[in-house]
């Protein structure tokens, strides 16, 4: 299982999901609409390193975390 | 140096200590930057959620790029409820000579609106209202959208 987080005004609380790689993450969120509507805003950290490829592999225990836009200062 | 407060940042202590610190190292330029919640739009203040663990490796990949140029890197934000007329940000940067400090600043100040996590919310009559509309997508955004 992987633990799925949501950021700031996602506002959702986190999911386990069986997960070998972001696109299993990807396909499973999807059909979720609550999350859905946000993946096209979002980026992606797994363990708290900012990915930018489906391709990563995923082990039990890993962390991916959703983050939506931005806006400090 | 990258500091977390809750509320408004203690501007006036940050800056005298930020410079306390290092004025007698050579530095040959200090510029910083603060900003200051304004009255508009009807709100009473902002609000930041921040998520640390991204916001520190965003930083010191900063930090180490303004190291191999000679310079140093400060940075403080809030989290939580700001009101207006108070400050949530405040950063500096020190560097043998003021063109560093300054092209850097801008750099930095324009990639943490873009890139550093943390999330603002209008707060007006005691709710919070995301800033949807001030919000930029981070790099690489959109990842799992495609085709999965």
């Amino acid at each position: 299982m992987v633990k799925v987080e949501f950021l700031g005004p996602i506002g959702k609380e986190p999911m386990e999901i069986e997960a070998k790689t972001l696109a299993d993450v990807a396909a499973r969120l999807k059909e979720d609409p609550e999350v859905a509507k946000w993946l096209e805003q979002s980026a992606v950290a797994v363990n708290d390193t900012m990915v930018k490829s489906l391709d990563i592999p995923l082990k039990e225990g890993d962390r991916v975390s959703l983050l939506p836009p931005v806006c400090g200062g | 140096m990258l500091k977390i407060y809750p509320g408004p940042l203690p501007v006036s202590e940050l800056l005298s200590e930020w410079y306390g610190a290092h004025y007698d190292e050579n530095y040959g330029a200090m510029v910083n930057f603060v900003g200051t919640i304004r009255d508009e739009g009807g709100i009473d203040a902002l609000s930041f959620d921040i998520y640390l663990p991204v916001l520190q490796k965003w930083f010191d990949g900063w930090k180490a790029k303004l190291e191999s140029k000679g310079a140093l890197l400060m940075m403080a934000h809030s989290e939580g409820d700001v009101p207006v007329h108070t400050s949530s940000f405040a950063c500096a940067i020190f560097s043998p000579k003021r063109r560093v400090a300054l092209e850097m600043l801008d750099a930095f100040v324009e990639d943490f609106k873009a890139n550093a996590p943390i999330w603002k919310y209008d707060v007006r009559e005691g709710k919070r209202i995301y800033a949807a509309d001030r919000s930029t997508p981070m790099d690489g955004s959109g990842l799992l959208a495609g085709d999965g």
